[in-house]
């Protein structure tokens, strides 16, 4: 009697269509506006990535694939880039995507009240819409990172009817692409969204819900996994992942983020710069010599990041080999230091609250102790430090950036003269020579020597010490299967399955 | 009545001089706002646009006046994080809360109360020493880290109940229960063992006491001596510190909201002072402060009118 029902039961529950799924994902912050022309945090991001889709997309090289647009090509002059938009896409309030809404939302990105989408795309100078499934859009000069920049939150398109009849009250009721559409929002709570019928690749979608659910405390979220109330969280603490190993019902994932961890300089922010032992060049190479890399690594990131010495990671196609991460070298740090007549300089290093940086500084503290150097710490509130970077009130600063598609985006800003983040005031006329030639042109191999040249101007003037390059550590049951892993952390929802 | 006019009217200066008081200490909040909200970009189109938005570029005096014309028309402003406005969002994070404490609460009273009579009844026994243990443990275990220890246990290990979350009661009073229990219980420990050390300290007077002694001299059954006739009496200061202790309850939310992803008040004003969501900290507070002004003028009225001789 047993049997049949056994059997009955099991094509009863073989019987649920696949797709009757929700899927928990837990962030570890709350995503600030659903917006994506408006929109500050990394784990928006993640939102969008089921919500709104981009003109194209980057896979696990950084190489840029369509979404969107389904081909591009830039013009002879490289002063434009025309794309071909996908045919049959609808928003999901039903409206067309087409030309002219790639326009509206360039145009959008580019002068809404606010936009943080202004600076990417500060090169576009107008947008033409060719024929109903082409657009072009006209840069001032060459720009090279302009395709990476749409393969984000710059190349996200929202519905414009929505959005003109939303106002600045559009990211209650976010009206995208992407694979999901909104359905409701709890503020420090639940974001929850549903299937799209309509999604241009909805073969590709095995979901019938997706919830995002912030739960800041690493240890809680892991719970949750544990307890089965999630399916997947982002960012585990390095320090879970041996015991994640036993574990035989999750599963974990990993990839070398591309951003950076390093100790930003202050070599001509302000007045103060010329006071501190570090503007001594030799004295800053002192302190690199001093420090080990790899000890770092383990010391605060329990061994998950990689060591690195550039703007990019050893793993990143954009790295230049023929400079690789130097060992640590005692001896040299003392020799240096005896040549620059300072045996034991001083320095104060500023530190944000966050547990990571701090403990950077302690390790940085004593490993360069052992050199001569006698470093005192400093820690404030993260926006704090930010406010006193900005007035270049420090002398040495932990800091991270989380990195972009494009190298660019990881250099321009912060050590291209005056530019806004460049907090340690660095002005090297051959360095932004070389930068500046990068985004003019598109073929990698040439960007990359230039790359190269500027970072052996990097290493000589150090404005910024990079330390190492953190793994994004994802957990997921293990039912769940087709999470691709790329290195910008978010979760693609396509072909993610549960069984 | 000339009584409660008074009073009122003594309300608005001290509402006054409470927002003058939140908005100032709010401007020594280290760090620019507008660069803390501008996201890590920092673009400096974004960050002028938030200081023109914000009226930071203007003086205090001059910024005030703005956020209390707001305020005066009822508006509190609007969440420059998540684009809500402030009082919406106050609405919807209260009951969250008040739901949290009161189950606290009971909670509280339950354990507490219990062992407190129990401990007391069983004097320097060892029910006594282990309701004390237990007492000293209450107080001493930091909230976040029982919590963290009660979800290992309860979530993780027996799977009996969610590790974090919130379900809205209206949605499925069940699940509600059981998303509030664990937090519930962490919020209430350490009251429950401040009304057990009251409770038990009250009942001791009172049971030895002459009344209870005539009580017991006239053959009553014990139960009826400690339940009836000592309770009752021991109750008062219990009652009295377990209204003191609401407040305490409602901080104390703050944290527990935070370990258990509890989208509540706690959650709202902690999230907000870390992304420097000004408009939601000056809200939420000024809320908070009126609700106690009132609060404390619906006593002094109820005071005046059980007891006559204060009317003067």
């Amino acid at each position: 009697m047993k049997k049949p029902f056994a059997a009955a039961l099991a094509a009863a529950l073989l019987a649920i269509p696949a797709s009757a799924q929700t899927l928990r994902i837990g962030l570890a912050e709350d995503p600030d506006v659903l917006d994506p022309t408006l929109a500050r945090t990394f784990v928006g991001r993640i939102v969008f990535a089921g919500l709104c889709d981009k003109l194209v997309d980057i896979d696990k090289d950084l190489k840029i694939v369509p979404q969107l647009a389904t081909s591009w090509e830039w013009s002879g002059d490289q002063k434009s880039l025309t794309m071909k938009i996908r045919q049959g896409v609808t928003f999901h309030d039903g409206e067309k995507l087409d030309a002219a809404a790639v326009k509206f939302n360039i145009e959008r990105h580019k002068t809404l009240q606010g936009s943080n989408r202004r600076g990417e795309l500060a090169p576009v100078t107008s947008v033409d819409v060719v024929d109903p499934h082409t657009v072009k859009l006209n840069v001032s000069a060459p720009y090279a990172p302009l395709l990476a920049q749409l393969a984000d939150r710059s190349g996200m398109m929202v519905s414009p009817k929505a959005a003109q009849a939303a106002g600045d009250k559009f990211s209650a009721n976010p009206v995208c692409s992407g694979p999901f559409k909104f359905v409701e929002r709890i503020a420090q709570g639940k974001i929850t969204l549903e299937r799209f019928p309509n999604y241009w690749n909805k073969a590709a979608i095995h979901f019938d819900k997706v919830t995002y659910e912030p739960v800041i405390d690493p240890t809680v979220r892991l719970a949750n996994l544990k307890s089965g109330q999630l399916d997947f969280i982002e960012r585990v603490n390095p320090s879970d992942m041996p015991a994640l190993k036993g574990e035989s019902k999750i599963k974990v994932a990993k990839a070398v983020e591309i951003g950076y961890q390093g100790i930003t300089i202050n070599i001509g922010k302000s007045d103060l710069s010329q006071k501190t032992a570090l503007k001594d060049p030799r004295v800053r190479e002192a302190f690199e010599a001093s420090l080990d890399r790899e000890a770092i690594v383990q010391v605060v990131m329990d061994g998950e990041a990689v060591k690195g010495n550039q703007w990019v990671a050893p793993t990143n196609p954009w790295y230049a080999k023929d400079q690789p991460v130097p060992k640590r070298d005692l001896n040299r740090a003392k020799a240096l230091l005896r040549e620059a007549g300072v045996t034991n300089p001083s320095f104060t290093l500023l530190t944000a609250t966050t547990a990571d940086a701090q403990r950077i500084a302690q390790v940085v503290q004593s490993m360069a102790k052992e050199a001569g150097f006698d470093i005192k710490i400093q820690v404030a509130e993260f926006s704090t430090t930010l406010n006193m970077a900005d007035k270049g009130e420090y002398e040495a600063y932990v800091l991270a950036w989380s990195g972009r598609a494009d190298p660019d985006g990881n250099i321009y800003n912060h050590l291209v003269c005056k530019q806004p983040l460049n907090y340690s005031g660095y002005c090297n006329a051959d360095f932004d020579k070389a930068i500046n030639e990068a985004r003019m042109i598109s073929d990698p191999a040439q960007r990359a020597k230039l790359f190269s040249q500027a970072a052996s101007l990097e290493h000589r003037d150090r404005p910024i010490v990079y330390l190492y390059h953190r793994q994004w550590l994802w957990a997921h049951t293990n039912r769940l299967s087709g999470y691709r892993v790329i290195p910008d952390g978010l979760v693609r929802l396509q072909d993610m399955r549960i069984k | 009545m000339s009584f409660i006019l008074r009073r009122l009217g003594a309300i608005i200066p001290t509402l006054f001089f409470v927002s003058v008081m939140i908005f100032g200490l709010q401007q020594l909040l280290p760090g620019d706002p507008a660069i803390a909200m501008a996201g890590e970009e920092r673009d400096p189109n974004v960050v002028a646009y938030l200081r023109g938005k914000f009226h930071l570029d203007e003086p205090l005096h001059v910024r005030y006046g703005y956020w209390m014309k707001g305020v005066l028309a009822g508006d509190l402003g609007e969440s420059v994080r998540i684009q809500r406005p402030v009082a919406s969002l106050i609405l919807e994070k209260l009951p969250v809360t008040l739901e949290l404490a009161g189950l606290a609460m009971v909670i509280a009273l339950v354990i507490g109360i219990t062992a407190g009579i129990v401990s007391a009844v069983y004097k320097d026994t060892w029910v006594d020493y282990v309701a004390n243990v237990f007492a000293l443990w209450g107080l001493s275990t930091p909230n976040f880290w029982l919590g963290i220890l009660l979800i290992l246990l309860f979530a993780v290990k027996l799977g009996w109940l969610p590790a974090s979350g919130y379900v809205s009661p209206f949605e499925d009073l069940g699940e509600n229960l059981k998303s509030m229990i664990l937090p519930a219980f962490v919020l209430g420990n350490a009251l429950a063992a401040v009304l057990m050390r009251h409770t038990r300290s009250a009942m001791l007077q009172v049971l030895s006491s002459d009344y209870v002694r005539t009580a017991r001299a006239k053959g009553l059954d014990e139960r009826v001596v400690i339940l009836r006739h000592a309770l009752r009496n021991a109750l008062v200061p219990v009652v009295t510190l377990t209204a003191l202790q609401l407040g305490e309850l409602l901080s104390g939310a703050v944290l527990t909201e935070q370990v258990f992803s509890i989208p509540g008040f706690g959650k709202l004003i902690v999230d907000a002072v870390f992304n420097r969501d000004y408009s939601v900290v000056q809200g939420v507070v000024l809320f908070t402060a009126t609700a106690y002004i009132v609060l404390n003028l619906l006593a002094d009225v109820a005071y005046v009118l059980i007891n006559p001789r204060m009317r003067a």
